[in-house]
């Protein structure tokens, strides 16, 4: 331990502590820009590049005060060190800073999307600009709208945090910084459009930039305009992290629950019938399940051709990667589509006929904790006769912008119950919003089909937990079952590389791409580098699985009803037309050409 | 499936320079260094095969390619122009010959003449100052130019 002090604070600090940790545990406030920290999920940015966070070294390791501020994320702290972060000559210096950066900024926050939650307006804010003192020219670079994410490069500021994010934590390299000086910038390599790139849309760039350089696809007007046409009828379907997660946008703490007052605001803003996700989520465990049992019984019988294991294909980054990086192994995943996906097949086909309503006069919407679910809903395998299963997807911050302006607070309203029969779920579907929830809901039907026993335990703990690459052994009566289990897509990518060289075998692996798998999303509220909000919604993932009177996928009584009427059974003929689906090579190939 | 179209004896050579170089991700400015020397510059399938053989993201290899300005996407001509622009050069005149090649060749500098024949390029010093200013046409040095001589030294490679 070394000993520093730090505005006239004694404390001790491990080595190789820096001075904005320092501070931080002794309750003193740096501002910072380009820093980020995802604590416990291994992400740091510190390049030290943007200089808000400097203080004036008082005191160096010989005794004497330091000629140049040091960046505190970028310095570690030395015994004896004495540090001021708020004397006259930082703030002096933190001011020139952020005018400085604001000069070459635009200055259109009143539209901006990330207006009220971007961190340079509240830095201006903080430090009471009021002018920009420099005058001169802007950068101005073409923008970029995928189906998923806008770039808007005139906006960044280059605190690299993408960047890191994309290349360490996803290892999906679409983005790095490029060009040099005035006009350098993180973009895509040759400047190419971001869906021409590896980009997998997993959004966590958007859900880490600072500023509006990186912001979700905006459809909430496409969704009113259909909620205004009277020949429309549409309907919504909610994804499992979304009712952990809207109550942070009405001021309610992380891992509030609000599934019942989710269900009464959108029946409010004029939706005709409000689904759960969890529905087919419910339904992709009854495909995925069989799927995995089939596999894993012709394995056992000796057919070599068996691919295992089976990973799980509910996440729409997680298949965009598999695409780009493993072309080899698309015959490995789940051929069932994401609850999402069967959600809009089952309503514009099922309950379309069922209800006498025309496909195209059927609007489905879905909300959701992600960004790549606004690119999965476009994939054209999901569109039929020009019209989409899905036609329009909102993120949870979204949707809370809606409510907001429908002058509702989610705080006031009542708990109202999902519409039948496609809102009926059970605590197996609810675990999809976190990493290991969907192999557990598998494993709970997938036990008590194989074994034909009831389970001894609901709760598979074994399978839960925050460590980026887990695995556990699950007794099936006697068969032993090995299953993976990673969240993040570095981690992700470590464990398919394994069991690509045959280090490691496993009968099932589930992976989500974003950090804390859906409850981590870039459509969720911003956590701001905060993971115990993370924490705090997956917490409340798990209790609202036990407060569900049923708990696994193949009990839910709309299941069954919907296999007796239309299915037959999974993985059957009508399962394989609608629930199931294939994948693409998108690899780079080098090609000899003269 | 994105597919990057290239030559067998181009593919064969950056293929060796990356195996020369152990294809470890920390050689990358190193390889591209030996693969412009070779071709004249870096097109976007050469940074696509490099950044495959060494294993890293094409947008990081772009990174380092648009970082440095010695790195180049643009192909050179048959004849590439370096015109000096060293301080001994540039005080003696170097920019108006510039001036002079830019009109008439009908190109900026980092560009080629539509016919492929000449690019136009700057460099700092080629260590003959006493004969400033200098330009250079492939390997040869031309010594004390004006504006006035750009055209008879263009004539010689039409």
């Amino acid at each position: 331990m070394i000993n520093v002090t730090i505005d006239n604070k004694q404390i001790q600090v491990p080595e190789g502590t820096t001075i904005l940790k320092a501070a931080r545990m002794a309750g003193i406030h740096i501002p910072t820009l380009c820093y980020f920290e995802l604590a416990g999920m291994k992400f740091e940015n510190k390049p030290g590049g943007c200089r808000v966070c400097v203080v004036e070294v008082v005191k160096d390791f010989n005794g004497r005060p330091r000629r140049n501020l040091a960046p505190a994320c970028a310095t570690d702290c030395v015994e004896g060190m004495e540090v001021l972060t708020h004397s006259a000559r930082v703030i002096n210096a933190r001011r020139t800073v952020v005018e400085l950066i604001l000069s070459d900024h635009p200055t259109d926050c009143l539209t901006c999307a990330k207006s009220g939650n971007c961190e340079l307006q509240s830095l201006a804010q903080y430090l009471g600009i009021r002018d920009i003192p420099f005058k001169g020219e802007q950068s101005h670079y073409r923008q970029d709208m995928s189906p998923s994410i806008v770039r808007d490069m005139d906006k960044c500021i280059m605190c690299r945090r993408c960047e890191n994010m994309c290349n360490n934590v996803q290892t999906v390299g679409a983005l790095s910084a490029i060009n040099r000086g005035f006009s350098a910038v993180v973009a895509p390599a040759f400047e190419q459009d971001l869906v021409d790139s590896p980009c997998v849309m997993c959004g966590q760039c958007v859900q880490v930039c600072p500023v509006g350089a990186l912001t979700e696809v905006d459809d909430t007007r496409n969704v009113m305009a259909a909620i205004n046409n009277p020949k429309k009828t549409v309907i919504v379907n909610t994804a499992p992290a979304t009712r952990v997660a809207l109550g942070e946008e009405f001021g309610m703490p992380a891992g509030t629950i609000v599934t019942g007052q989710m269900a009464a605001a959108l029946r409010r803003l004029g939706f005709d019938y409000v689904f759960d996700t969890d529905f087919t989520a419910d339904l992709t465990i009854m495909e995925e399940g069989t799927e995995l049992l089939g596999r894993i019984k012709k394995f056992m019988a000796g057919d070599k051709s068996v691919r295992l294991p089976i990973l799980t294909s509910c996440c729409p980054g997680w298949v965009n990667f598999f695409e780009h990086n493993f072309p080899d192994m698309l015959d490995v995943p789940s051929t069932a589509k994401s609850p999402m996906q069967m959600f809009g097949a089952v309503a514009k086909n099922y309950w379309a006929d069922k209800m006498g309503i025309k496909r195209e006069d059927l609007v489905v919407v879905s909300i959701m904790p992600c960004l790549a679910k606004k690119y999965e809903s476009k994939r054209k395998e999901f569109y039929k006769d020009g019209n989409p299963d899905i036609d329009y997807v909102l993120t949870t911050r979204e949707l809370a912008r809606l409510i907001k302006q429908f002058n509702l607070d989610l705080k006031d309203m009542p708990s109202e119950d999902y519409d039948d029969p496609l809102g009926e779920s059970t605590g197996a579907a609810v675990i999809f919003g976190a990493t290991g929830g969907v192999i557990e809901a598998a494993t709970r039907t997938a036990y008590e089909v194989f074994t034909g026993k009831p389970l001894p335990k609901i709760d598979f703990t074994e399978l839960r937990g925050m460590e980026g690459i887990r695995d556990a052994w699950v007794d099936f009566d006697g068969t032993p079952i090995h299953i993976g289990i990673a969240h993040g897509l570095s981690n992700a990518r470590t464990l398919l590389q394994r069991v690509r060289e045959g280090k490691e075998q496993f009968h099932a692996i589930e992976v989500m791409a974003c950090p804390g798998g859906c409850v981590g999303g870039a459509g969720q509220p911003y956590h701001h580098g905060n993971s115990e909000i993370i924490k705090k919604r997956t917490e409340a993932i798990y209790r609202e699985d036990l407060g569900k009177p049923i708990r696994k996928s193949h009990e839910n009584p709309s299941i069954k009803k919907i296999y007796e009427e239309y299915f037959g059974e999974p993985c059957g003929h009508k399962s394989h037309e609608l629930l199931h689906t294939h994948y693409f090579d998108k690899s780079e190939h080098v090609e000899i050409s003269e | 499936m994105a597919v990057i179209k290239l030559s067998e004896a181009k593919v064969n050579f950056i293929k060796d320079v990356c195996k020369s170089y152990g294809n470890k991700p920390g050689e990358v400015i190193n390889v591209l260094h030996k693969v412009q020397g070779e071709y004249g510059y870096l097109p976007a399938e050469v940074q696509e095969l490099v950044a495959k053989e060494l294993g890293i993201p094409v947008s990081r290899v772009y990174g380092i390619v648009s970082f440095y300005s010695f790195f180049t996407m643009t192909p050179k001509g048959e004849y590439p122009i370096s015109v000096c622009l060293g301080t001994a050069c540039y005080v003696r005149g170097a920019e108006k010959v510039l001036d002079e090649l830019k009109r008439q060749l009908g190109i900026n500098v980092g560009e080629v003449t539509p016919d492929g024949k000449f690019s136009l390029t700057c460099l700092r010093c080629v260590g003959a100052c006493g004969l400033a200013p200098v330009i250079e046409v492939g390997d040869k040095v031309y010594g004390r130019m004006t504006p006035d001589r750009v055209k008879d030294v263009l004539a010689e490679y039409k």
